[in-house]
């Protein structure tokens, strides 16, 4: 089974603070890490060889730096690397972003599966999973919780829900997004360490994937970034626990306390 | 400190404190409060090739000596012994094989002991003998081409869990030290069985019992080196790990230091931090004093062993004895520091001391660490007259 991770590289949010007043992310000094998501992606990708043999290959678009991510990936245990590193690929949006990877998938070839993560940590909008997809012309499934089973050309899966979870199969290859209820990632290894540390990583430019240069970079991104701003903080948060009627007690009390009923 | 670790050092360094910060803190207390194997986090130790670490390269091993090993207990002794010491006494067991196995015995059971698989015990201490472990009682009698081994193991670590049990035992009594040989006995040999397990004062992610033989058959190809080679594998075999034992000292010490300064340096009392008061930095500086110079002991010991010496019973037992009483003073230091918090089970201090006592007991008793530095001591200094 070939499994394609799609890896990004983000700034360590835990480590990044706003800037009030011109409400962009101080990224300065902050430490670079896999995309948290992508870890589970990983994780289950090195899963599924383990069960079903074959070959992980973890792809980023990035700068040159992005590949500290994929010497991670290898530390990790994922067998081959691509970056896709061109000045052209420069102020993607998701949508050029996507067009760019699903490029590189296309020229990577032979693959049965392609894992992304649920959404990064910094652009969140969880857009280049299924327009990924949809550039393969590949089935999309989101938010997978568990694998049940693989077999041929067919997978069943789990995918989470506000309120319990679907039973999905699909047909492969397809795209999947992960949760990180779907596993609990392994820590990389000595030998993985010492491969990566060694590792020479030749990047794909916009040519050698055989990109459209309109469809890439800033020429290619239809977004328009009008206004960027921190959601305003929720307010004070109480969670109620104890047996149902507890909880009911418990609310009209407060409730009434505030003369809200 | 720097003590000019390779890059390759620091990276098994730092692999190692990913593990202990990202898969042993968080259920540490748990592990303790429960007396669990931690199974989970060998299986980490085992993917993350820790395992392989001491194991030649041709066994499928990284082929890394005592410092790197050092390296790794230090750090997983720093989040918890319990689980230090079962890394640890997996590579206990393994030394009697990696000392004096054949080439056949280190082709059959080394790549398993690599790759994480085989967990390994050693087993020489008995009801009866414990710091005389020439008094052994468990016996192992040729027949044919088996031996039967009849006899009980006290206190084992990894019992029931290891796949693996390097044991002692008497071949011929009437050779007195000279009459006990080292095997090797697989779990799930017909005869061989585990008493229940210990519940300890510390160290209780770890698990401890029994070893049983009733006429328990094992193949002659299993006996370590020859006949009558049993105490003599024995004691190197100690040598070789006791060095491990002082960097769990170090370890349990530099984490007790590190979680009582946090902790000091917000508790406010008369109006400021503790750490304000001399008293309390005086304190902290004599533990990390005396910490930083039991690592240095066992680092220089473990490059010591590294650089091929041939005889270091006095060095790894100096190693042994310094950095385990340093870390029941400095782990009853930090409780101190933090009051009846440091008391509470809220924080892992209390743990720590409780876990740091072992040290000073296992792998030969800090008394007999004594007696094995003296008796070097003094036979030197009859050698020179
Ligand atoms: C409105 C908007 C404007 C932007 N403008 C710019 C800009 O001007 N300049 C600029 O540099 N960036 C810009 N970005 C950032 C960039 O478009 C996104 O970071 C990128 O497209 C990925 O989107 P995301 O972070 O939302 O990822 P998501 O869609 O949330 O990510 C889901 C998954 O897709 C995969 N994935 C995502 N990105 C990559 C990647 N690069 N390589 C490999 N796998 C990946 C990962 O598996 C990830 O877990 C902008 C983003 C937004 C939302
Ligand atoms: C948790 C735990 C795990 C263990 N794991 C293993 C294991 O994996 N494999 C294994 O083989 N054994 C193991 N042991 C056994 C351990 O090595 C022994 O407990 C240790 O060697 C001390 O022996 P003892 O407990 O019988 O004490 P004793 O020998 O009875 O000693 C009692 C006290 O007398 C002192 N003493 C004894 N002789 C002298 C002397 N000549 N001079 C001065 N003082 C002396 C000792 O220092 C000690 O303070 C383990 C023990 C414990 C508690």
């Amino acid at each position: 089974m070939n499994i394609i991770v799609l890896v990004k590289q983000v700034p360590d949010t835990s480590e990044v603070k706003i800037n009030r007043e011109t409400n962009t992310l101080i990224r300065d000094g902050v430490p670079s890490i896999i995309n948290p998501y992508d870890r589970y992606a990983i994780e289950e990708a090195l899963r599924l060889r383990e069960k079903h043999g074959g070959k992980v290959t973890a792809v980023t678009m990035g700068p040159p730096q992005a590949v500290e991510a994929l010497k991670e990936a290898v530390s990790l245990g994922v067998d081959d690397v691509v970056l896709l590193s061109d000045r052209a690929f420069a102020g993607a949006d998701t949508w050029a972003t996507s067009y760019a990877l699903s490029q590189g998938i296309r020229k990577i070839g032979d693959f049965d599966l392609v894992i992304a993560g649920k959404q990064a940590i910094d652009g969140d909008t969880a857009q280049v999973g299924p327009e990924t997809a949809d550039m393969l012309g590949i089935p999309f499934v989101a938010y997978i919780r568990k694998i049940e089973q693989v077999e041929g050309k067919k997978m069943v899966a789990e995918r989470l829900m506000d309120e319990g979870y679907d039973v999905v199969e699909t047909s492969l290859p397809a795209l999947i997004t992960v949760v990180k209820e779907i596993n609990e990632p392994r820590v990389p290894s000595l030998k993985g360490k010492m491969k990566a540390k060694s590792l020479k990583v030749a990047a794909w430019s916009a040519a050698d994937i055989g990109a459209d240069e309109n469809k890439i970079g800033l020429r290619g991104s239809p977004t328009q970034v009008v206004r960027i701003f921190p959601p305003s903080p929720r307010g004070q948060r109480e969670i109620l626990s104890g047996s149902v009627e507890e909880q009911v007690a418990h609310l009209a009390k407060k409730l009434k306390a505030q003369s809200l009923i | 400190m720097d003590y000019l670790l390779t890059e390759e050092q620091i990276m098994i360094r730092d692999l190692a404190r990913q593990i202990a910060v990202e898969k042993i803190v968080p259920v540490r207390a748990e592990l303790d409060e429960q007396n669990k194997f931690p199974r989970d986090i060998m299986k980490s130790i085992a993917q993350a090739d820790l395992y392989a670490l001491f194991i030649p390269e041709a066994y499928g091993g990284l082929g890394k000596k005592s410092l790197e090993l050092c390296i790794v207990v230090e750090e997983l002794s720093k989040a918890c012994l319990g689980v230090a010491t079962t890394y640890a006494s997996s590579a206990l067991g393994t030394y009697p094989i990696l000392l004096y196995g054949s080439e056949e015995q280190k082709k059959k059971f080394l790549p398993d002991v690599a790759s994480g698989k085989s967990l390994v015990a050693f087993g020489l201490t008995e009801a009866n003998a414990g710091s005389d472990a020439s008094g052994i009682q468990t016996t192992a009698k040729l027949e044919g081409n088996e031996y039967v081994l009849n006899g009980t193991k006290q206190w084992i670590t990894n019992g029931g869990e290891a796949e693996l049990y390097t044991i002692i035992a008497i071949t011929d009594k009437s050779k007195g030290p000279r009459g006990a040989s080292a095997f090797i006995v697989e779990k799930g040999t017909p005869g061989f069985t585990f008493g229940k397990k210990e519940n300890k004062m510390g160290i209780r992610a770890s698990s401890t019992t029994e070893l049983i033989f009733n006429n328990c058959r094992i193949p002659k190809e299993n006996l370590i080196s020859k006949q009558g080679m049993g105490f003599i594998i024995a004691m190197k075999t100690l040598d070789s790990s006791r060095t491990g034992v002082g960097a769990m000292g170090v370890g349990v010490a530099q984490g007790a230091i590190d979680e009582s300064i946090s902790f000091a340096k917000n508790r406010v009392q008369f109006g400021q931090p503790i750490t304000s008061f001399q008293a309390i930095q005086h304190m902290f500086a004599d533990m990390q004093t005396q910490t930083e110079a039991a690592r240095a002991l066992v680092y220089s010991v473990a490059r010591f062993i590294d650089s091929g010496a041939k005889d270091f019973s006095r060095a790894s037992a100096m190693a042994k004895l310094f950095g385990t009483d340093v870390s029941m003073k400095v782990t009853t230091d930090a409780v101190q520091i933090m009051g009846g918090s440091g008391y509470m089970k809220e924080y892992p201090a209390e743990k720590m001391m409780r876990d740091a006592k072992i040290l000073q007991i296992f792998e030969g008793a800090n008394q007999i660490q004594r007696n094995v530095i003296a008796l070097d001591m003094v036979r030197e200094a009859t050698r020179a007259k």
